[in-house]
């Protein structure tokens, strides 16, 4: 389980996070939702422990992330193309393999497989669809607590974004592993999430389950986040 | 491919009409095996938690059985199978009645068209 205790953070004189508070339960898929400059990424990064918050805390079954303790138990993806470009997939799995403990090489390999990887080609030469799956495959080949991940699906194609759906659910264990994800497309990515969380001018705004905005709002997801934006709304449902 | 949803009704719902229709279409056997949670949620690209709900919901209406070690089979009573079917034909009524009656047709005037058009 994962808490968030009003977080703040500014840039300047921008306050990119004006006090999140919310809590995320063990197990769960989360999309995390919100205009661009909402706050998403810096909130993915302060729960990664690989920025640091001016007030708030974010605790991991009780303990305070540090950008030690993350590195052990977090998995983080970022929205930039990170990784050496001249790193074919093979050379970025060893070099994950080499900064991570929990990194399994098997699981990698089997994720790579899934995903139709050509593990020989550097990542500068595939296409951006195919270096999205790569760096998902680099992420998921950790067996992490928590996997954090800034706009998996930005940019990519449908069928790329399908393929990335199919394999976060095949190797993530909702028994034990939380997936927390900004992501723009929340109509193709709907279907994975247990719940929704939505950031608006630097605070959570609305933190639902999917199924329950389902079944209350007319129209579904894309009229709740119509809603939320154009009036600011009282909550559907309480996530359970 | 994934399949597709509402928007506005559960998924877990969703899946449920989906898989009691494929067994009443007969694409889907008494007795048969259903993949495990897991493939099945790959598959639908769902959450393998809404697919557990699934799974759970089905076995307790009595559609599957899990057999302890084997998985999940469609369960081979054919009285519970014959139920299904009857439920979901006057589901099929009743939705349909309701549409009429919202554009204030009456069940003589449609019933009237029935025997028509199944005359051609």
């Amino acid at each position: 389980m994962i808490e968030i205790r009003q977080v703040a953070r500014s840039f300047g004189r921008r306050r990119a996070l004006d006090g999140v508070t919310a809590t995320f339960g063990q197990g769960k898929i989360i999309g995390l939702a919100g205009e661009n400059g909402s706050g998403k990424s810096t909130l993915l990064k302060i729960m990664a422990g690989v920025m640091g918050a001016d007030s708030g805390e974010v605790l991991l079954k009780g303990q305070p992330v540090t950008r030690r303790s993350a590195g052990r138990q977090i998995a983080y993806m970022a929205d930039a193309d990170l990784y050496y470009p001249y790193f074919t997939t093979d050379e970025l799995l060893r070099f994950q393999q080499s900064q991570y403990p929990d990194f399994s090489m098997e699981k990698a390999l089997e994720a790579a497989e899934f995903l139709n990887i050509d593990r020989k080609t550097r990542l500068k030469n595939l296409s951006k669809g195919n270096r999205g799956r790569a760096k998902i495959v680099a992420t998921l080949g950790r067996e992490a607590n928590v996997y954090l991940l800034d706009e998996p699906f930005s940019g990519l194609d449908p069928m790329v974004r399908e393929s990335i759906v199919k394999g976060l659910i095949r190797f993530t264990d909702p028994e034990r592993q939380t997936v927390i994800m900004s992501t723009h497309e929340l109509h193709d990515v709907a279907p994975l999430l247990d719940e929704i969380a939505v950031l608006k001018n630097g605070r959570i705004a609305a933190h639902d389950a999917v199924e329950d905005i389902r079944v209350a709002q007319p129209g579904g997801l894309s009229a709740y986040m119509r809603t939320l934006y154009e009036k600011g709304r009282e909550p559907v449902g309480k996530p359970n | 491919m994934s399949f597709d949803f509402l928007p506005d009704k559960p998924i877990y719902q969703q899946l449920i009409d989906r898989i009691t229709g494929d067994l009443i279409r007969g694409a889907l056997q008494p007795g048969e095996k259903l993949p495990s949670v897991r493939e099945y949620a790959v598959e639908a690209g769902v959450n393998a938690n809404t697919m557990q709900r699934v799974y759970k919901e089905l076995e307790g209406m009595g559609i599957t059985e899990t057999k302890r070690g084997q998985g999940t089979f469609v369960t081979e009573n054919a009285e519970r199978l014959g139920q299904l079917r009857e439920e979901k034909k006057s589901q099929l009524i009743d939705d349909f009645i309701r549409n009429i009656e919202a554009l204030g047709f009456t069940e003589e005037e449609i019933a009237e068209s029935m025997t028509r058009r199944r005359q051609r």
